[in-house]
């Protein structure tokens, strides 16, 4: 990391939101140079400043009051109002993507126990793409994803070279499932990705199943359970599975 | 500016609205205080964010209700502010780096200065709104970045630069000489 890029990533790093490679490369810049820890500390006394609590202003009464009084009494009934439809348009579209992390998140809790998975799942696909954050580990090179996670999860994933079969491997990244930090694959398939969750069990459920659009596709294989989650054509996420099952996996070990 | 509004499907709409919507109207008011930068813009901005919530309500099924509502102030903040939209359609303000003329502050001084909350508070009030925005999304209310980008609708990584170029001119605006505070 070079100075230049520390001026930036030092914000996040104060905020506590680089994730750990990058807050261990921002930790080991700063132990090396002056410059950037003068900066870094300039920049949290400040925000030490900003939390003082007289910079904060609460909603005056009267706003409130005015605001009860204006809002319709309990049991209204439904009208229509159409005087400024392009704005309600507008609006509408700016929240889309707020509604749709929404819909995700009451979808949850009313799912049957196999569906929940799915729908986390699914769940965590969008937002991986959503939030642009994808992957911790970008690289084609299935002998850097693999072991970037020794040490992060208690288990090794199969990393496979899919490139010749058409799904280069983009990287990887931790996600959470189910209450577990699990290891998820990031292929692509022409402009569509592909996520490719996998964590140690036995007996997880099988099956190829849609949700909301995506497909997802579930096995077990020599202990491990696999969830591939995608928006890809459907032959071509069960082409994917295939392929994956098929091929060999960096680092394998003669099974035993 | 009465806007009227279609009432959301549900009996009990209101009480649902006031129990997930308007308990977060501290943070609703803060945003547009420093946003507007006056009281009176400010409840006006507040008044019609609310009213457009409300009307949108029917289409909010759960989630975050705080940055659902602060991303509608900030809508109805640039909307009304008819003379400058915003600022995501374009680049008027500068988003680049200043190429280390600040150097790296003396983190002292800095302290000294911004422990004077008037002073820290004439600063933060006379940043461009994109940069206000972000600060007292992330500062004030402790958004993460991944809910300022809901927000504003602007990508994480932008958030990101954004934050600290505001945090390198607010740093700027303390150190200048207070009599240069008003422009
Ligand atoms: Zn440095």
């Amino acid at each position: 990391m070079n100075c230049e890029e520390a001026r930036v990533l030092l914000h996040a790093y104060l905020d506590d939101e680089l994730d750990a490679a990058a807050s261990l490369a921002m930790a080991q810049h700063l132990a090396g140079c002056a410059g950037c820890t003068q900066r870094y500390r300039g920049h949290a006394r400040l925000q030490q400043a900003l939390r003082d609590p007289a910079l904060r202003v609460s909603a005056p009464a009267a706003l409130r009051a005015r605001l009860a009084a204006r809002l319709p009494a309990p049991q209204p009934a439904a009208r229509a109002a159409r005087r400024w439809p392009a704005l309600a348009a507008a609006l509408a579209a700016a929240l889309a993507l707020t509604v749709t992390l929404a819909t995700w998140q009451t979808l949850r809790p009313r799912a049957p126990a196999g569906d929940a998975l799915v729908a986390e799942a699914v769940s965590g696909h969008v937002r991986a793409l959503l939030a642009e954050h994808l992957l911790d580990v970008p690289s084609s090179d299935q002998h850097t994803v693999k072991p970037w996670f020794d040490g992060r999860l208690d288990y090794a994933p199969q990393v496979k070279d899919l490139v010749a079969e058409g799904f280069p491997l983009a990287g990887g990244r931790l996600d959470v499932l189910d209450g577990r930090r699990v290891a998820a694959l990031v292929y692509r398939r022409h402009r569509h990705v592909i996520n490719l969750y996998q964590w140690p069990a036995a007996d997880g459920e099988t099956g190829t199943r849609e949700r909301d659009g995506y497909r997802v596709v579930q096995w077990n294989e020599d202990g491990m359970h696999y969830l591939a989650v995608s928006d890809a054509a459907a032959a071509d996420l069960d082409a994917f599975v295939r392929a994956f099952r098929g091929a060999s996996a960096a680092g394998a070990e003669p099974a035993r | 500016m009465d806007l009227p509004f279609s009432t959301p499907a549900g009996p009990d709409a209101r009480s649902a609205f006031e129990a997930s919507v308007m308990r977060h109207l501290d943070a609703a008011y803060g945003l547009a205080r420093w946003l507007a930068r006056n009281e009176q813009d400010a409840e006006d901005v507040v008044q019609e964010a609310v009213l457009r919530a409300y009307r949108f309500f029917g289409g909010f099924r759960g989630g975050d209700a705080r940055v659902w509502l602060l991303a509608i102030v900030r809508n109805t903040f640039y909307t009304l502010r008819a003379a400058a939209p915003a600022p995501s359609a374009h680049d008027a303000f500068d988003e680049t780096l200043h190429g280390g003329e600040d150097g790296a502050p003396d983190p002292e001084t800095l302290l000294a200065r911004a422990a004077d909350a008037e002073r820290l508070r004439a600063a933060l009030a006379r940043l461009p709104a994109e940069y206000r925005e972000v600060l007292v999304l992330r500062e004030f209310e402790e958004c993460s970045y991944k809910e300022i980008a809901a927000i504003t609708q602007l990508k994480i990584g932008t958030v990101m630069s954004r934050l600290a170029r505001a945090r390198e001119r607010l740093a700027r605006c303390l150190l200048e000489p207070a009599a240069e505070a008003s422009p």
